[in-house]
């Protein structure tokens, strides 16, 4: 493989045994991905700072006990527990899990990260552009940098991107190029009526069915409409990643690497979504009845601003349910800008929870998230009923409005989906 | 013999044990205890601690690099992990754990068809460079 002087020289120790480290394991990942070079970028977005156990913690201190530096700007996903908010996850049902998070999180805010702790860096000002290279790890930031954004990322598991962060380089390969960007298979809503592909459950559904004839291709949707708004697109990426293994996705006519259809398949695998497609969806991301309602979870991927403005309205001044659990996740950056519009003290007097750093899917579980819980996020249903054995009501975000305030669950008739 | 890609260099020997499907190490995997979880999966309630881990290909999550090395941190993990499709997740996590612990796992890539006769063994032995030798007992 081609290395630079630099990379040599951080290979050789020239910079300390951290990015010594760092420079092995991006020259191993190129050299399994078949590489002929490392590429620099410009911009990272770390997984490594959510913990899954002692290890992260052990690593993240040999590099700053070893001088890492990072060669780039770089933002961090979700921890495991929320820095601002202690009491979200009580340290009672997981003391190691509870505290080892709280350390790992600081030690990367130490290493000289920005501090974003979101899952949808996206939202902020000052990301990467269209054409960047990156090195992003969570599954649906990876998927809407590549899409949305047009910048260009490999899903970069824990420990590598770090390694990238810190040297600035990633594997010539696999999405960094051209010819990996193509669509592999079309999927075609253009028979389905267009009232329907403008509503905001259409974006969960098509995506997760996407997904799942996906796996791990990059596929092309055609009939979104062309002025899809982010938070659709964000539903779309966070839904691809999470049925299927998708990081690359393109809409005909929508997203930036997609003028038409032509232009990015040529192909001969299409599949035409029904309405029966998106029904099964829908079944597929339900795991119960309909009836009383236990809690709602909404924000996953990060709740945008756009979509507090659209809760806000939907509620109307309303209250949920006196003793519902009712928990919007977003980010620090996002809930200030939504607190400067007066919005999170409104939603605050109407009994609704806003954490910041974290997501609710996983465990220990916070607030006693338990029994039948609503979203309208595709990725929260999709993985919830594993990580927390809670049984998911799917539905529209006014569908989750309408049912915290009765205390069960509602659904809206005027809503296309049949089910 | 059986010449193997080295993804993880590291000399281990044990005992085979085949996954019938691909297993995800992390949330299918209790480092722990070295215990598969996942319900779905066929080897369900298997251990690996100290076995030769054969597999075709893993599922692909990002955090499986962070469950490998905890695994090898807490001396639950494989000995040694031969795959048929190259994984870099489970190369990265053994390297860290590597430099954190000085506790190896090797891991290594063979074609289908030396996968084939390697689940025949019932015990196999690798070196540092990648050679495997077996036991058929």
């Amino acid at each position: 493989m081609e290395l630079t002087d630099h990379a040599r020289a951080l290979l050789d120790g020239a910079s300390g045994k951290a990015m010594q480290l760092a420079v092995r394991l991006v020259v191993k990942a190129a050299t399994i991905m078949g590489a002929r070079m490392l590429r620099p970028i410009s911009f990272a977005h770390l997984d490594a700072c959510f913990y899954t156990g002692q290890a992260h913690v052990d690593f993240i201190r040999f590099l700053l006990e070893n001088g890492a530096k990072l060669a780039v700007p770089t933002w961090t996903n979700n921890g495991v527990v929320s820095l601002a908010d202690p009491t979200l996850r009580p340290s009672t049902e997981d003391p190691e899990t509870v505290s080892g998070a709280a350390e790992l999180m600081r030690l990367y805010a130490q290493l000289g990260c920005s501090p974003t702790w979101t899952c949808a860096p996206y939202q902020h000002a000052g990301g990467p552009k269209f054409g960047d290279h990156i090195a992003a790890g969570e599954s649906n930031a990876v998927a809407y940098y590549n899409s949305v954004t047009g910048a260009r990322t490999n899903k970069y598991g824990d420990y590598l991107d770090v390694a990238c962060a810190l040297t600035g380089l990633v594997p010539d390969a696999g999405l960094h190029r051209d010819e990996n960007r193509k669509a592999q298979l079309h999927v075609d809503c253009t028979q389905l009526p267009e009232a329907w592909r403008g509503t905001d459950i259409f974006a969960h559904l098509a995506g997760h069915h996407v997904g799942r004839l996906s796996g791990r291709r990059v596929p092309v949707i055609s009939g979104l409409p062309p002025d899809m708004g982010k938070d659709a697109l964000k539903a779309i990426s966070s839904a691809v990643a999470s049925s299927g293994g998708v990081e690359l996705w393109h809409g005909a006519g929508v997203t930036p690497e997609a003028p038409n259809l032509a232009s990015i398949f040529s192909g001969t695998e299409v599949h035409h979504v029904s309405a029966d497609d998106l029904a099964r969806a829908h079944r597929d991301l339900s795991t119960t009845r309909d009836g009383p309602l236990d809690a709602v979870a909404l924000g996953t991927p990060h709740f945008s601003l756009t979509e507090f403005e659209t809760l806000v309205r939907l509620l109307d001044h309303r209250v949920v349910k006196p003793g519902l659990p009712f928990l919007v996740s977003t980010s620090r950056v996002v809930r200030s800008l939504a607190a400067e519009k007066g919005w999170i003290a409104a939603l605050e007097k109407s009994g609704i929870e806003i954490p910041v750093d974290v997501c609710t899917y996983y465990s220990p579980r916070v607030r006693g998230l338990t029994g039948r819980v609503m979203t309208n996020a595709a990725k929260w249903a999709y993985y919830a009923p594993g990580m927390l054995n809670v049984e998911v009501a799917f539905g529209s975000l006014k569908e989750c409005v309408e049912s915290a305030v009765r205390g069960e669950v509602w659904r809206d008739p005027q809503l296309w989906i049949s089910r | 013999m059986i010449r193997a890609t080295v993804l993880n260099g590291a000399a281990a020997e044990g005992p085979v044990a085949v996954l019938d499907e691909p297993l995800s190490f992390w949330g299918a995997f209790d480092p722990k205890t070295g215990i598969i979880l996942d319900v779905h999966h066929p080897q369900r309630g298997a251990c690996l601690t100290g076995t030769v881990l054969l597999m075709q290909e893993t599922r692909g999550s990002g955090s499986a690099p962070g469950a490998i090395a905890e695994a090898i941190r807490l001396g639950t993990a494989p000995a040694a992990i031969i795959l048929g499709l190259a994984d870099i997740n489970l190369a990265i996590g053994a390297d860290v754990a590597l430099t954190l612990y000085g506790s190896t796992c090797a891991v290594l890539c063979v074609t289908a068809a030396e996968l084939s006769a390697l689940k025949r063994m019932a015990r196999l032995r690798i070196s540092a460079a990648g050679e495997i030798t077996g036991e058929t007992v």
